[in-house]
């Protein structure tokens, strides 16, 4: 083969025809080396092209005047009339602001909290206790949305749990769920609930690099077992700490709806709609496609910015990134 | 001197153990409660239980008619055979799309890996977003059918990435020789691969599984009659959407107001107890994707 080649490459006169065949010999042999290859990756193609990229298409109606019996390509073009609807609408801000503090609530309380389930573990020195305790705490991650809301909503009905809790501490009987007081902490509260355990686990793999002399050197300086978990487990958890906080910035802007459309109400859109749940709305129940998918586009483009600017700090602070 | 010091650390070693294990104790009763006290209501005389509302610490006069009623129900029997039909459809479509996928990544000399590989990650990034996705399951003809459950979650690219990284770790000389012996890349994925990461596709399996059976948003969106709902979707428009259609479904609606709040919770109960019945078996495996996925990021 290689004999052969070099024979045609002596030849200056066929050089062009010699390239040609070469890609084309390349791309033949490629092709029957991994024909199989080939062959199996194509309904991974096919799935993606037909329920995600075709999708991605459909966003053009944020820029047309979408009419189902037109179709995607028939409907007339608009420019930016969406957007400038979307950014004159009187929700926009309301919608913005609860997107926000909802991400950035979660972020406060939700984060730290299976950092610390996970230095307690950590501590715990029974292991079948702890297993016990790691089992319990893993679980409501298993339990669908569809039941941990209705849970919240039982307990938040005038009689239900909750409420009798605050009635105790002096609170007038009422649903929790029906103020937008209260309506921040359920969702916190319920979301830490759910996630902690779970969320743990990254972090408890990380703990057990932690370079086990450390422990001893702390313990012959005096140090307690408070110090030893602040002063050795914590920094230790640094990095994994880092880049996950980093990642989670990156969607700050990314509230899901599952929980919010279970969990809200008319009497609750001035705290708890978010910019998805709103696109829901005005999407599917309201059939303004256009108008939703602006909306929607604007949210993940602001997304991807987000992503795209968190990934580039967490690459320069500590050197590992998403892409 | 020496002494002293170790007395004085083991003391506060213990109050430290102590006041941890509280920590635990607390939590894990935290954490469980909310479940026991479904069980209870489940379990309680309808009327009873309406009359002594907070806090539960056992059935309020035991009663299983709540049961009987939610077991022989036309909606929840067909919300569990809808389930069962999109996991038994979806599970061998999602493990062979997966490793399909899985194994063309992590393979090596192939030509056209890089674009394909870009292709396929661009979409964990970017997405039309559910309005295009909606209109797009609707020209696509799938409105109202359980295939609009099935088709659009063939394959999650992220559990592809965490095959990819199973793949990766199967020796390549074992790979080299069954080349040699004549066979090919499906034979292999089949044969070779697959018997190594069993691990890994348990993982998957019961990421897939759990995924399904929990999801409730693509129904909502795609079905229309009440006899295809997903168990989930049934559970909602019961205990969210407060609607009654387990009135209007059953042929002895008078029966059902008898039993209006607790057959809520055995509608819970019932829903939940498949998936946390084979989740604690199963907790290794699934503590092992968390790591794989994490090694990845």
């Amino acid at each position: 083969m290689a004999n052969r080649n070099s024979t045609i490459a002596n030849t200056g006169a066929v050089n062009t025809v010699t390239q040609k065949n070469t890609l084309s010999y390349i791309l033949v042999r490629d092709f029957k080396m991994n024909k199989y290859k080939y062959l199996i990756i194509i309904p991974v193609i096919v799935y993606l092209l037909v329920f995600a990229y075709k999708p991605m298409y459909g966003l053009i109606i944020a820029f047309k005047d979408y009419r189902p019996a037109l179709g995607f390509d028939g409907s007339k073009w608009v420019g930016f009339k969406h957007f400038k609807n979307f950014f004159t609408d009187v929700y926009f801000w309301r919608l913005l602001r609860n997107t926000v503090t909802i991400s950035g609530l979660n972020i406060i309380f939700g984060f730290p909290a299976p950092i610390i389930l996970a230095l307690l573990l950590n501590e715990i020195r029974n292991s079948a206790f702890k297993r016990t305790i790691q089992t319990i705490t893993y679980m409501p991650y298993f339990i669908s949305m569809v039941v941990v809301c209705s849970l919240v909503r039982i307990y938040c009905q005038a009689d239900g749990v909750f409420s009798q809790m605050l009635q105790a501490f002096g609170g007038k009987p009422q649903n929790l769920l029906m103020n937008t007081k209260y309506f921040y902490p359920i969702y916190v509260i319920s979301d830490i609930w759910k996630n902690i355990g779970w969320n743990s686990i990254i972090y408890l793999a990380a703990l057990t690099n932690i370079d086990q002399e450390q422990y001893e050197a702390a313990r012959i300086d005096g140090a307690g077992r408070f110090k030893q978990m602040v002063y050795i487990t914590l920094p230790g958890l640094l990095p994994t700490i880092t880049v996950l906080f980093i990642l989670r910035m990156g969607g700050l802007l990314n509230v899901g709806y599952e929980k919010i459309l279970l969990l809200y109400s008319p009497a609750t859109y001035e705290v708890a709609d978010v910019i998805s749940t709103y696109v829901y709305r005005k999407g599917i129940l309201n059939a303004s496609y256009s108008y939703s998918t602006a909306v929607g586009l604007f949210n993940s483009i602001v997304n991807i910015f987000f992503l795209v600017i968190s990934n580039y700090i967490s690459k320069k602070v500590t050197e590992s990134s998403l892409f | 001197m020496a002494n002293g010091t170790k007395i004085r650390e083991g003391m506060g070693s213990i109050v430290f153990d102590v006041i941890n294990t509280i920590i635990m104790i607390i939590l894990a009763f935290i954490t469980l409660y909310p479940m026991y006290y479904v069980v209870c209501a489940s379990f309680s005389n309808n009327v009873q239980l309406l009359a002594s509302p907070g806090v539960l610490w056992y059935p309020k006069g035991f009663n299983l008619g709540a049961y009987r009623l939610a077991f022989t129900h036309p909606l929840i029997g067909t919300g569990y055979r809808n389930i069962l039909f999109v996991l038994i459809v979806s599970l061998p479509l999602n493990i062979i799309m997966t490793l399909f996928c899985g194994y063309f990544l992590a393979s090596k000399n192939v030509l056209f890996k890089k674009p394909i590989l870009a292709f396929i990650m661009f979409t964990m990034f970017f997405s039309g977003g559910m309005i295009p996705s909606y209109l797009n399951i609707r020209s696509l003809g799938l409105f109202n059918s359980l295939w609009a459950l099935i088709l659009p979650s063939a394959m999650s690219v992220y559990n592809a990435i965490i095959c990819k990284t199973a793949i990766e770790a199967v020796p390549d000389s074992l790979i080299e020789s069954a080349y040699i012996d004549g066979a090919n890349d499906i034979f292999i994925i089949f044969r070779i691969v697959f018997p190594l990461i069993m691990s890994t596709v348990a993982v998957l399996l019961l990421y897939y599984g759990v995924g399904h059976w929990n999801s409730w948003f693509p129904a909502s969106l795609y079905i229309q009659e009440n006899d295809k709902l997903p168990i989930q979707n049934v559970l909602r428009a019961v205990l969210i959407a407060n609607s009654n259609i387990l009135n209007s479904a059953a042929t002895d609606s008078d029966k059902i107001d008898q039993f209006a709040e607790t057959i809520k919770y055995a509608a819970i109960v019932i829903s939940t107890v498949p998936v946390l019945m084979i989740y604690p078996f199963l907790q290794k495996y699934f503590v092992k994707g968390v790591m794989i996925g994490a090694v990845k990021g």
